[in-house]
């Protein structure tokens, strides 16, 4: 009896603790939502100093920006599914999602680093302009978070893999959703106030 | 090849030929030395490892946070009496002492220390030790996190101090603006030195400010309700999101100039498509809301001290709430305020000129609600209601500075003047810094188990209340002189005797500060005969001082039910404080880490390799801390329980105290009210 109302009390400090990470961890997204607002504000401030270098307009390829899109989009989708297989305990579609994920996540990572690399060996890189250094400060930086990302789903796998679906292991998972959808809100925020404008110039 | 290997790092960085800097870096040895070998000799090491450095109890790590305070204290006074001796000297003829590129490291060292690494790790430190207590609670939300936001904080530190030894600090002034600390002007190792302590320290700061959002709206005792909480942890409530909220700017515009200086990028360079006014932004963006971050944590200071040292309860406590919401709230609308003269239009600069002034009535609401807490109150006159008091003209002649400056057309005659310089420092000596002073005395005896010299105390804050005036009321009259800030040298002889006057202040702070040292020494001397037995030497009001001095562990054996503001002078009305608990229960708490230390060991080799281009080393340490964060994240079992018996003994062992405390304050007379008297 005594141990019983023990690992009850533990289960419901679990669940205490595990709100207070998730409720810490929407902070943390806002203070990092405030990085982004300040980084868009700087691109915004600066999308015209081309110094005589090129333009938004000569550099963008929307065909390619909506292929990534897709990517991290879907990405999200399946992460969405993440979530689901770990609210059912079904640990096997759950590792079968997050490798999803993973690979599309992957797959926009790549597709930025081929943009990045083409502008550079252009010449347009990002010594070129104040524009220039905007944007692939803007663009690298949800980049890096993407990439991040990527190392917490790879760390999250392992650990679905090893203690199973655990509370905590489900309470991480949680956060990491929440850090994966945010960075899609973003990536929205950049196709909009980066690609698209610069296209349609 | 080994030249590579070691990026710009030669033997040649180290400036031999420089006697005051190698004295003070002697200096500095010699002290790091004496630590090291008396802690060896004392066989502390374990002790310093085990009780200290890997801790994750928040009362240990606040302490450490006010100690590194203490430390770079010390360093940014060192740095402002060189600056006070130099202006005093060089007029006309005289050039001085300190040849210019000296001077410019000094101030651009004095301005960052004081503010990022003592400014903030004492306020922070406080935080630490009482906000958890006030709320009744047994820890932070996140304590792990919380000492990795100590250790970047000392790393961030120790880079700085580095930079005294090994290269050269940044001569861009504390603002470090562009295009100056550009690489086309500045291409050393200095504005790295800025930047990398910056970024570090800015890190950990963040994770401050989550970690105490979520430990104030969260872990509050039964009963507590926000309008319950005493005005100390709603002034850090609000610091936390201001720093939240504020810090990643802060982040973001040194993250940029460094990618100007590392990357070839063009932000803030002159030309290229550069625009530095955007830097004057993104800095104030932080800098405004960070020099509230700076006072709001003295407001609640002063709060709690009044009150508890007039016998009183606050006086309008709901009003103090709104107030500092407010303030913190319009702190986010006034950063242009500090570049005007940038030309961003005559209504541009009217709309943030009121909005300054506006900050000027809930600030005013505040200074009555203080003097009103103390009307027909029974005050006794200890040292840290001494600061508080002290603080209440000269902080209300820095508002009214700072209301002229806050008017466009006036600025622009005192923009960049020791005008400004005097209140600045107006609001952050008699603002923040004697609060921090005054927090430091009313909860030393909290966290140390004795109370404070307090005739010590009072000749520091006379020392300091002279000194401050004499050092900086000339600043107001230079101003109107014409004298500009950051003057290593002048040619007016009309300024030098208030120099001169300012280099005498700077004397008498001096004194103020060596009387802290001298008020340490002897109290420790003296901390069998003032222990605080009762763990209430004040007869406080709030529930921090419901817990022993020092507290154990968890705080609070059971945790307490608040049925109003000033939960613990309630409970002690009504008779209910310090009641013998039935039955003890066994406790979780985090096992102490030895992570956070590396963490901040990294993050101090990281920064260090960066600023010196060593990347591989950069690399490595990264990759590191990387792995260090993976492995904390893979751990689920991060407590221990205490069992109940363990807790059961600490608890009978302060209810041993709490009875001589009885015994040794019925023999005292009734009449000082500093000795309550607790109903075992
Ligand atoms: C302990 C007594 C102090 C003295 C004697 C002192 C003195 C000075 C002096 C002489 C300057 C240079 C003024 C100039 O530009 O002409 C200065 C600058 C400054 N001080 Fe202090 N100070 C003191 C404490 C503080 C404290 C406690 C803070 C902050 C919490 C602080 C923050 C600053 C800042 C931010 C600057 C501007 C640095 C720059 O120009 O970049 N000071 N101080
Ligand atoms: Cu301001």
């Amino acid at each position: 009896m005594e141990a019983m109302e023990l690992t009850a009390d533990t289960a419901a400090e679990q669940l205490e603790t595990d709100a207070d990470r998730a409720f810490g961890f929407w902070i943390y997204l806002m203070s990092d939502a405030v990085i982004f607002a300040l980084l868009f504000a700087t691109y915004a401030v600066m999308s015209r100093n081309y110094a005589d270098g090129p333009s938004g307009h000569a550099l963008f390829d929307l065909g390619h920006t909506f292929a990534e899109t897709l990517l991290l989009l879907c990405s999200s989708i399946a992460y969405g599914f993440v979530s689901l297989a770990a609210a059912r305990g079904r640990r096997a579609q759950a590792l079968l999602w997050l490798g999803v994920a993973f690979a599309l996540g992957l797959g926009f990572v790549l597709m930025e680093l081929a943009e990045f690399n083409a502008m550079i060996a252009q010449g347009a890189g990002p010594d070129r302009s104040g524009f220039l250094s905007a944007f692939f400060t803007l663009v690298g930086t949800h980049g890096t978070h993407v990439s991040f990302g990527l190392i917490w789903i790879l760390v999250m796998m392992a650990q679905v893999a090893v203690k199973g679906l655990t509370a905590s292991v489900r309470s991480r998972l949680l956060r990491l959703g929440l850090f994966w959808h945010f960075l899609d809100i973003m990536w929205i925020g950049i196709f909009s106030i980066v690609y698209l404008p610069g296209v349609l110039q | 090849m080994f030249d590579h290997w070691l990026g710009k790092l030669t033997i040649h960085v180290i400036p031999y030929d420089n006697p005051i800097i190698m004295s003070a870096a002697a200096f500095m040895a010699l002290v790091i030395l004496l630590v090291l070998g008396a802690l060896t000799f004392y066989g502390k090491w374990t002790w310093l490892w085990k009780g200290w450095l890997t801790s994750l109890d928040h009362k240990k790590i606040g302490s450490m946070y006010v100690i590194l305070a203490m430390v770079m204290l010390l360093r940014g006074f060192v740095d402002a009496a060189m600056m006070r001796t130099q202006q005093a000297m060089a007029a006309g003829a005289d050039p001085g002492y300190l040849p210019p590129h000296h001077f410019d490291q000094i101030f651009s060292a004095h301005g960052t220390i004081m503010i990022v690494f003592m400014a903030m790790p004492f306020l922070t430190g406080l935080i630490n030790v009482v906000v958890p207590q006030q709320i009744g609670a047994r820890d932070v939300a996140f304590p792990f996190m919380n000492a990795v936001s100590l250790w970047l904080t000392v790393a961030g530190a120790a880079l700085i101090l580095l930079s005294l030894v090994v290269g050269t600090f940044s001569r861009a002034g504390w603002t470090g603006y562009p295009p100056y600390s550009e690489l086309q002007y500045n291409p050393g190792v200095g504005v790295d030195y800025w930047i990398l302590p910056l970024v570090i320290s800015g890190v950990g700061t963040t994770m401050t400010g989550i970690n105490f959002i979520v430990t104030i709206l969260r872990k509050r005792a039964p009963g507590m309700t926000l309008m319950r909480m005493p005005l100390f942890t709603w002034s850090a409530l609000c610091t936390s999101v201001l720093m939240v909220l504020a810090f990643p700017a802060l982040t973001v515009v040194t993250v940029l100039l460094g990618l100007d200086r590392y990357a070839g990028m063009h932000f803030f360079t002159n030309g290229q498509g550069g625009n530095m006014m955007n830097y004057a932004n993104l800095f104030w963006i932080w800098g405004h809301p960070e020099v509230y971050i700076l006072i709001l944590p003295a407001f609640g200071v002063f709060s709690e001290v009044i009150a508890t040292f007039s016998g009183k309860r606050l006086f309008g406590y709901r009003m103090m709430v709104y107030a500092v919401a407010v303030i913190a709230l319009l702190s986010f609308t006034v950063w242009l305020h500090h570049f005007f003269t940038m030309g961003a239009g005559a209504n541009v600069n009217a709309v943030f000129g009121i909005a300054t002034m506006l900050i000027a009535i809930p600030t005013g609401v505040k200074v009555f609600h203080w003097l009103f807490t103390m009307y027909r109150g029974r005050i006794r006159f200890t040292a840290p209601m001494l600061f508080s008091v002290g603080f209440i003209p000269l902080f209300a002649i820095g508002g009214m500075t700072g209301v002229v400056l806050a008017e466009p057309p006036a600025d622009f005659m005192m923009h960049n003047s020791e005008f400004l310089v005097a209140h600045f420092h107006n609001m952050l000596i008699p603002g923040a810094l004697f609060g921090y002073l005054a927090g430091y005395m009313y909860w030393f005896p909290k966290a140390f188990g004795f109370t404070l010299n307090d005739r010590w105390g009072k000749i520091a804050f006379w020392n300091w209340l002279i000194g401050f005036l004499l050092a900086f009321m000339p600043l107001y009259m230079l101003g109107f002189m014409g004298m500009p800030r950051r003057m290593e040298h002048y040619g007016n002889p009309a300024w030098q005797p208030y120099l001169v006057v300012a280099a005498v202040g700077a004397v008498f702070i001096g004194f103020g500060i060596l009387s802290l040292i001298v008020q340490l020494v002897v109290s420790i001397r003296a901390r069998q005969k003032n222990r605080d037995l009762s763990g209430d030497p004040w007869n406080g009001r709030t529930l921090e001082w419901a817990t022993a001095s020092p507290p154990p562990p968890y705080n609070f054996a059971v945790l307490p039910v608040v049925t109003d503001v000033d939960a613990f002078a309630a409970m002690k009305q009504a008779g209910t404080a310090w009641q013998r608990p039935a039955r003890y229960e066994a406790i979780v708490l985090p096992r102490n880490s030895g992570l956070a230390f590396v963490m901040g060991g990294l993050a101090f080799a990281c920064g260090f390799a960066v600023i010196w281009h060593i990347w591989w080393a950069a690399t490595a340490t990264a990759l590191g801390a990387l792995a260090a964060v993976i492995t904390r994240a893979w751990r689920d079992e991060q407590e221990y329980t205490l069992s109940a018996a363990e807790v059961q003994r600490l608890g009978d062992a302060r209810f041993a105290d709490l009875e001589n405390a009885l015994a040794a304050a019925v023999g005292q007379s009734e009449t000082t009210g500093n000795q309550p008297v607790p109903q075992v």
